[in-house]
């Protein structure tokens, strides 16, 4: 693998750029592995990489079913946060934030972390008084998290409607300065080139048919569109298409999986220094660096697998987009997609063991996971490579729906599901 | 945006006047006291979730305000069959053919 450095920039761009070689290796499977990870997005590969890297954990596959990165990792709006409420999501989210500010170095590949402020706005009473609980939760958590009044608001997002007359006028906002946007397709190459040169073997169209289980119960092989491979652990990281998978071993798991919607208009110069976010009026924006203003919008109210969504959900959307940033009414919208989100009941995720032994599983990210991803891979890998749960992950086991312990980040998740 | 039949207007009206209710068919056992908690657990919470047919429960909410299920095929997200709230449940099986059509 060649390290990107200025040196190298240099030598290649006189070169004619001829001299770079593929990111990652795509192998063909082999017969048996250590670890089978399910799903080639940013977690499972995060997974893969700490796997390797951390735990010596050198014979692992990663299989998916389509193309690296495909799924929710290059559909999301790339929002990063760590403002949760209660201390277990703060724990998890804030680890993630963490290895964030230093991931493109320790990858070698520019991830294009930009800590530009993520601010989410309140609209009524309650919004103030969620918010700001919010943000004293935050702070004697040690994590950044302010309050501004409508005027600070309107200074940290110039093109803000901060007018009394709108149908859902803004009271404040809540702040996290450290909160931004990384470059969503970099993470899940960043780390593909990272896992892979550490020997993972990184398969993609390649869709696991089958869970194989001896007498006993546990895992033994995984059937696949490519042949049987075996293993002892199977590590799920297939986000909106994870029940379909925990069916083929006969488990129940309590999700369901919608579609969740986002938008980008055409590319504008700079307008939106950072991200802002609207639970109330369901509409959240911010800028990639191309210029588009990317846009984020709600789940269906049915579950669905179709990649799509009712237009009615983004035309909402744009309607609060519209009264919040008055700028872009007369924007043109380039695409619009959907992703298969897994919510779970809490808005919590699951990361850990399945009642079948060998079977773990990460998901339940919701409609919120990409900030996640570091964080998320892990102390995934550290679960499965041990025999107990990473102290980050434990409270995130699939048993505390059976014992109550549920961790409720409905106001946290932020978006309208 | 769904356009669904309410069996008991008998009438297609189009989703923003339905609200789903998620998963039919799901029973409350009748004495929560005496279930274990992983039977409880899996009640409350544990669903099918699956990519395919789905037997669901809408509320015509913006109409007549009545309980009724569907069978959705969730990939394409067709309404093979709405049907008054109390029916049993349909043969999933029978609808599978023509839904994957």
């Amino acid at each position: 693998m060649t390290q990107f450095s200025f040196l190298n920039l240099v030598r290649e761009a006189f070169g004619g750029q001829r001299g770079w070689r593929e990111q990652w290796r795509s192998p063909a499977p082999q017969a048996a592995y250590e670890v089978v990870i399910i799903g080639a997005g940013g977690h499972g590969l995060a997974t893969a990489y700490y796997l390797a890297k951390e735990h010596g954990v050198r014979r692992v596959a990663v299989l998916e079913k389509g193309w690296l990165g495909g799924g929710n990792t290059g559909r999301n709006t790339t929002i990063i946060r760590s403002n949760y409420l209660w201390k277990e999501s703060e724990a998890i989210y804030e680890h993630a934030l963490k290895l964030w500010e230093t991931l493109s170095r320790e990858l070698n590949y520019n991830v294009m972390y930009s800590p530009r402020g993520v601010m989410m706005l309140a609209h009524n009473v309650h919004d103030v008084q969620v918010f700001k609980r919010h943000v004293h939760a935050n702070r004697l958590a040690g994590i950044d998290n302010e309050w501004l009044t409508l005027e600070q608001a309107k200074e940290f997002c110039p093109i803000l409607n901060i007018s009394g007359d709108i149908r859902y006028p803004i009271l404040g906002a809540a702040l996290q300065r450290r909160g931004g946007t990384a470059r969503h397709d970099a993470v899940a190459w960043a780390y593909a080139r990272g896992a892979s040169a550490l020997g993972v073997d990184i398969i993609q169209n390649c869709e696991v048919t089958a869970i194989r289980r001896n007498v006993a119960g546990a895992v033994e092989a995984v059937e696949t569109t490519r042949g049987t491979i075996r293993t002892r652990k199977v590590g799920v990281v297939a986000a909106g298409h994870t029940s379909v998978i925990l069916a083929m071993a006969g488990v129940r798991m309590p999700l369901e999986s919608y579609p969740l919607q986002a938008l980008v208009s055409e590319p504008v110069k700079p307008i939106m220094p950072c991200v802002v976010m609207s639970n109330t009026i369901h509409a959240y924006m911010s800028q990639s660096d191309k210029g588009e203003l990317v846009i984020g919008a709600g789940t269906d109210a049915y579950i669905s697998y179709s990649q799509t969504g009712g237009l009615h959900i983004t035309t909402h959307t744009l309607d609060a987009v519209c009264e919040l940033f008055p700028v872009v009414r007369r924007l043109r919208m380039l695409r619009n997609w959907g992703g298969i989100v897994d919510v779970t009941p809490d808005r919590s995720p699951i990361i850990g063991k399945t009642p079948v032994e060998g079977l773990y599983v990460n998901c339940g990210w919701g409609t919120g996971g990409f900030k996640a991803t570091p964080g998320s891979g892990h102390v995934f890998a550290a679960s499965m490579a041990g025999d107990d749960p990473h102290p980050i992950a434990a409270p995130f086991s699939l048993e505390r729906f059976t014992t109550g312990r549920l961790i409720d980040e409905a106001a946290a998740a932020a978006v309208a599901h | 945006m769904l356009l669904i039949r309410c069996p008991h207007c008998e009438m297609e009206r189009p989703e923003i006047e339905f609200r789903y209710a998620g998963e039919a068919h799901i029973v409350r056992p009748p004495d929560p006291a005496a279930v274990s908690d992983e039977a409880w657990a899996d009640y409350l919470y544990m669903r099918a979730n699956p990519k395919g047919l789905h037997a669901e429960r809408w509320r015509h909410i913006h109409g007549c305000g009545r309980f009724f299920n569907a069978v959705r095929h969730t990939v394409t997200d067709k309404i093979l069959k709405t049907y008054k709230a109390g029916e049993p449940k349909p043969d999933l099986g029978a609808f599978a053919t023509s839904a994957d059509r």
